[in-house]
């Protein structure tokens, strides 16, 4: 691999200096299961690398009374280790735990896949359908809190700014009768990009209407999309025949896809309504039973 | 570009070396330490043939840095036999002759230990998944998944469960 400097700073702000202050191209290390790879290719040519694994908070779960706080650079294998958050948001660690083999889950976290800034990255439409914060710090000890949805502007590209890097998600726990899924669509059982990501997170009243709603797409379109009309499709009913092809056709209506080796176009569109629906039943169950 | 200075653990013994930012743990271990039973397979994360045990996890080495291994506890294939006592998933391989070439063995052995440090009592299902990580293209998987339970079963019984 070509050659490159690495600094493995012990505070946020000592992170935030070395970044600001590289001369080229400077790239955060969590996992690595992106970055290496990327390396390797040749797709990137960083100057330097800043592991920030060694700054504390940045792997670790720790519940607040409304939220959960998760270190940006967790691994997939503590996420899911988590029972809190695995009963919370099931959907969320269903989407982390597709992400490769047990070997990247010992490595792969939260903001490298979604700093990665793949469409298809799978653990990204659950996350933000829990309307996830990130924290985000920066020069000058700027800390602010983004919405997990603002970070991707299109495939490998994002919001951050020079210096800037994610430290937590901030992920609000459920309410009474809130819950969430996450499915993807792929040719085989495993170790796959998915042709189509869904996210749905649902609140429901004591009688099982929708009262609150966030559909997610993603591998549809340059960044997963939250899909608005999907959720009014939701809000207000319970989930009927009518409710599903409302659904539905939403969330058909709501892709850009592209052709690949995966899918076509009219695969991926048709795929995407029928995953919406799938999810959406997985979603209401369990925050039924809650 | 000067050399990194690492501290580390490797299987169980302290070990420290010198290494450049870009060189990949498994650069290390082939290159610069001679433990070449870790195997460069794809070099992508797909094949698990260079499957290494960081602080407990499994790890494709050619994802890691070798810088990364500092004041972390690394076990390699060289480090799963107990000197000349085979560990429970070393023999059974030999007895279900779950390898032909054996480049991906070191891989699918580490990986295999690792699932029987955390559970004697895999299922099938289990073990396919935890081991969907480790590629062969000689055997199939048969050979493979039995051995890994029939050591289970020899551990189970020797942890008198
Ligand atoms: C064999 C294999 C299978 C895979 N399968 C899947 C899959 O099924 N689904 C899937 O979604 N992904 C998959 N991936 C991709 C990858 O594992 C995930 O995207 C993973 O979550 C990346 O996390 P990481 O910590 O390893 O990121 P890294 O490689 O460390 O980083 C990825 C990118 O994010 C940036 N970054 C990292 N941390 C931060 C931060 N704190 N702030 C700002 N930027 C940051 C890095 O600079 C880099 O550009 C697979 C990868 C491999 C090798």
């Amino acid at each position: 691999m070509p050659r490159v400097n690495f600094a493995a700073p012990a505070t946020v702000d000592e992170a935030v200096a070395v970044l600001a202050g590289s001369s080229g191209l400077a790239k955060v290390l969590s996992g690595g299961t992106d970055l290496l790879v990327q390396l390797r290719s040749g797709r990137t040519r960083p100057e330097l690398i800043v592991d920030t694994k060694r700054i504390p908070g940045l792997i670790g779960i720790r519940e607040e009374a409304d939220k959960f706080v998760i270190g940006a650079a967790t691994p997939g294998v503590m996420l899911s280790a988590n029972h809190a958050l695995d009963h919370a948001w099931p959907g969320i660690i269903e989407g982390v735990d597709l992400i490769g083999s047990q070997q990247i889950q010992g490595r792969a976290s939260l903001a490298g896949n979604l700093c990665n800034a793949s469409p298809a990255a799978d653990s990204v439409p659950a996350v933000i359908a829990a309307r996830t914060t990130c924290v985000v710090a920066g020069p000058g000890g700027s800390r602010r809190t983004v919405p997990a949805e603002q970070i991707c502007t299109g495939p490998g590209r994002t919001s951050l700014g020079k210096g800037e890097f994610l430290i937590e998600f901030h992920i609000p726990k459920p309410r009474p009768h809130q819950c969430d899924a996450y499915l993807r669509f792929i040719p085989r059982t495993e170790m796959d990009i998915a042709v189509v990501g869904c996210g749905v997170n649902v609140t429901l009243d004591a009688g099982g209407t929708c009262t609150d709603a966030r559909v997610v797409l993603g591998a549809v379109a340059p960044t997963a999309v939250i899909v608005d009309e999907a959720a009014q499709a939701l809000i207000g009913h319970k989930l009927d025949a009518d409710t599903l092809a409302r659904l539905d056709a939403a969330a058909q209506r709501a892709t850009k896809p592209i052709t690949d080796k995966r899918g076509t176009i009219e695969y991926r569109t048709k795929v995407a309504g029928v995953l919406a629906r799938r999810v959406a039943a997985i979603a209401f169950e369990r925050a039924a039973a809650r | 570009m000067s050399k990194h200075h690492v501290t580390t653990t490797i299987n169980g013994e302290p070990m420290e070396y010198l290494c450049e930012a870009q060189q990949t743990m498994l650069d290390v271990l082939r290159d610069e330490l001679g433990l070449t039973g870790s195997k460069e397979g794809c070099s992508s994360g797909d094949c698990g043939a260079c499957t290494i045990i960081v602080d407990g996890n499994i790890t494709c080495s050619c994802l890691m840095l070798g810088v990364e291994a500092e004041g972390r506890k690394i076990e390699t294939i060289e480090g799963i036999a107990q000197g000349d006592r085979l560990h429970p998933v070393q023999q059974k391989f030999l007895e279900h002759a779950a390898l032909q070439c054996g480049f991906c063995t070191p891989g699918f052995i580490v990986a295999a230990k690792a699932l029987l440090d955390t559970t004697l009592n895999p299922t099938e299902e289990e073990a396919r998944y935890w081991l969907a990580g480790n590629l062969c293209r000689c055997t199939g998987y048969d050979k493979i998944i039995r051995a890994v339970l029939d050591a289970a079963a020899v551990m189970r019984a020797e942890a008198g469960r």
